[in-house]
């Protein structure tokens, strides 16, 4: 399609639309620099909540918690995920497939209070203290699914030859994978990895089904402050979660797009 | 033809088909068991709990002792119906109102200029990267009754006293509608841009008014990615919790919120179950759907 220009309609929908989704949090960002206590009522600049943020023991802690499952749920998450998305595209037909592609596509949808029920009532099952590692495994199930439809749709989309010329070569099918498939998917499996990452920092629901005594995450703190009531220190600690989360997904997306016009 | 066994291939598909299957498929199976267990005052509590160590016998009477006792009280009570019924229907409407802002949104992002559409896509991508929890706070300051939104209308004299939103319904389709438009954005958006022209031009040389032809043409084109995009959104509203509890108050019960207060508040376990599996298998068709679509749209690109 060749357009150049927008139409009027186009043009009225998407602005709508677009400042529809990026007002509220706009205001949220503005409010958290705001010198009165009251949330909704602009009482002059001020940067005071960020500075008693940094000195509130309890979300120093929690965002400690929050950090450690993120990275390593992230970093397994990407290993199994990438298996499966080799597995959903490289390998063909076996038995059991149909099962494995829909315990792959489910989670993506299965309400959270589910997915969190279950995988607690599996960690007591088998006896499995709950803390640091259960919310670890829980969202490690969750998030590598995501990681899947990311890595498996940029494997469907390069040009196969390039593997088989690698493979009539001489190569190995592993030595093929980490030296033709692998760098040619790995913006993929980066964009993977920050979307388990983000998804394990957002997470309230699996996280308070799985957590224990001394593993508070970061939305668990946020959530029983916000339940008792609106709170500028939470719109300070927001407005830092989005700007390092946008900051991420720009830099991630602009490297992908390096990466994927050096291949093509 | 090598008829070696593949070691490596086997151990490709083991490793996340092992780990999906203990960590996916056999929590449901527990869910199961514990729904047909007896809520007990003891840790974990309920009961049976199975005793290997008594053989067979010990299997045997925990089988006898599972029944549909939790099923029968989620009949008996009308909390639990009513939260079905509150939560079909407030996914349902929250689907129809998200594919009414989505579409044309989708639409127009399809139809924008070549060197816009990148810098669009990504900022419909960017909300959804932020912290779910977070964007359904900022509405609170939005919506409550001293709040942004109706301090902006009255003094704009449009209304003389606040609005109630926030703690209605109304609160709780806009939060579904705010937080899952990009889920329908993005699968229509690409099945808009695949959309072959020249059917539209055709349609269009042929004297279809550009109206008749959206509604002949695309709009049927574009079916699979509505379908997809609305599935992406229903499912995971049925079982809301957070948008319901922060935004619906008490008075909007739905089921999400109904089997949280059950394992957390009442620490029922065998009812939070037998909710869970109710909930489960009204969503097993629209699950199994979802998964056809994807399979085949991976295919299709395949």
């Amino acid at each position: 399609m060749n357009v150049t220009r927008f139409s009027w309609f186009n043009l009225t929908s998407l602005m709508l639309a677009f400042s529809f989704l990026y007002l509220p949090i706009l205001l949220l960002i503005l409010f958290s620099f705001n010198a009165s206590k009251l949330v909704t009522v602009w009482g002059g600049f001020s940067t005071k909540w960020y500075v008693s943020l940094f000195q509130n023991e309890m979300f120093m802690q929690a965002a400690w918690v929050t950090l450690k499952v993120a990275v390593v749920s992230a970093t397994l998450a990407t290993i199994l995920g990438t298996m499966a998305a080799i597995v959903l595209t490289r390998v063909g037909r076996f038995r059991g497939r149909l099962i494995f592609s829909g315990m792959i596509y489910s989670p993506l949808v299965m309400p959270e209070v589910i997915t969190g029920l279950a995988l607690l009532l599996l960690f007591v099952a088998i006896g499995l203290d709950r803390g640091y590692w259960t919310i670890t495994l829980a969202h490690t199930t969750l998030t590598m699914c995501f990681v899947t439809v990311v890595v498996s749709s940029r494997l469907v989309s390069f040009d196969k030859s390039l593997e088989e010329a690698a493979l009539d070569l001489g190569c190995t099918k592993l030595s093929a994978f980490f030296q033709v498939t692998l760098p040619i998917i790995m913006p993929a499996i980066i964009a993977g990895w920050l979307l388990a990452f983000t998804l394990s920092l957002d997470d309230l629901v699996i996280a308070s089904f799985t957590s224990g005594p001394g593993s508070t995450t970061l939305p668990m703190k946020i959530y029983s402050q916000v339940r008792l009531g609106l709170n500028p220190e939470i719109n300070a600690l927001s407005t830092l979660l989005i700007l390092l989360v946008s900051v991420g997904v720009v830099i991630a997306s602009l490297v992908s797009r390096r990466a994927e016009e050096q291949t093509n | 033809m090598q008829r070696q066994f593949d070691w490596g291939r086997f151990l490709l598909i083991a490793i996340p088909f092992l780990w999906l299957l203990i960590f996916f498929l056999l929590p449901f199976a527990i869910v199961v068991k514990i729904s047909l267990s007896d809520t007990a005052n003891a840790l974990p509590p309920y009961v049976p709990t199975l005793n290997l160590s008594e053989g067979l016998s010990g299997i045997t009477s925990f089988f006898s002792q599972l029944d549909f006792e939790s099923f029968a009280w989620l009949l008996d009570d009308k909390i639990y119906f009513l939260s079905y019924l509150n939560s079909l229907k407030i996914a349902f409407i929250s689907t129809l109102l998200t594919l009414l802002i989505g579409y044309p949104m989708a639409y127009g992002l399809a139809k924008s200029p070549q060197r816009w559409r990148t810098i669009l896509l990504m900022l419909v991508i960017l909300p959804f990267w932020t912290s779910f929890l977070i964007r359904v706070y900022a509405w609170i300051g939005i919506l409550k009754p001293e709040g942004l939104l109706n301090m902006g209308l009255m003094g704009l004299g449009l209304i003389d006293n606040p609005l109630a939103i926030i703690n209605t319904p109304t609160a709780v389709y806009i939060g579904i509608v705010y937080s899952y438009l990009p889920f329908l954005v993005l699968p229509l958006y690409a099945t808009l841009e695949k959309l072959d022209q020249t059917l539209i031009e055709a349609a269009l040389d042929l004297g279809c008014s550009p109206i008749k032809a959206f509604w002949q043409v695309t709009f049927p084109l574009s079916l699979p990615g509505v379908v997809a995009g609305c599935f992406l959104v229903f499912i995971p509203a049925m079982g809301e919790f957070v948008i319901p509890d922060l935004l619906g108050g008490s008075d909007t019960i739905m089921i999400g919120k109904t089997l949280w207060s059950e394992f957390f508040g009442n620490r029922d376990w065998p009812i939070a179950s037998a909710v869970a599996v109710v909930l489960l298998l009204s969503l097993v068709i629209p699950i199994v759907i979802f998964q056809r679509i994807q399979e085949r749209q991976r295919e299709d690109n395949a």
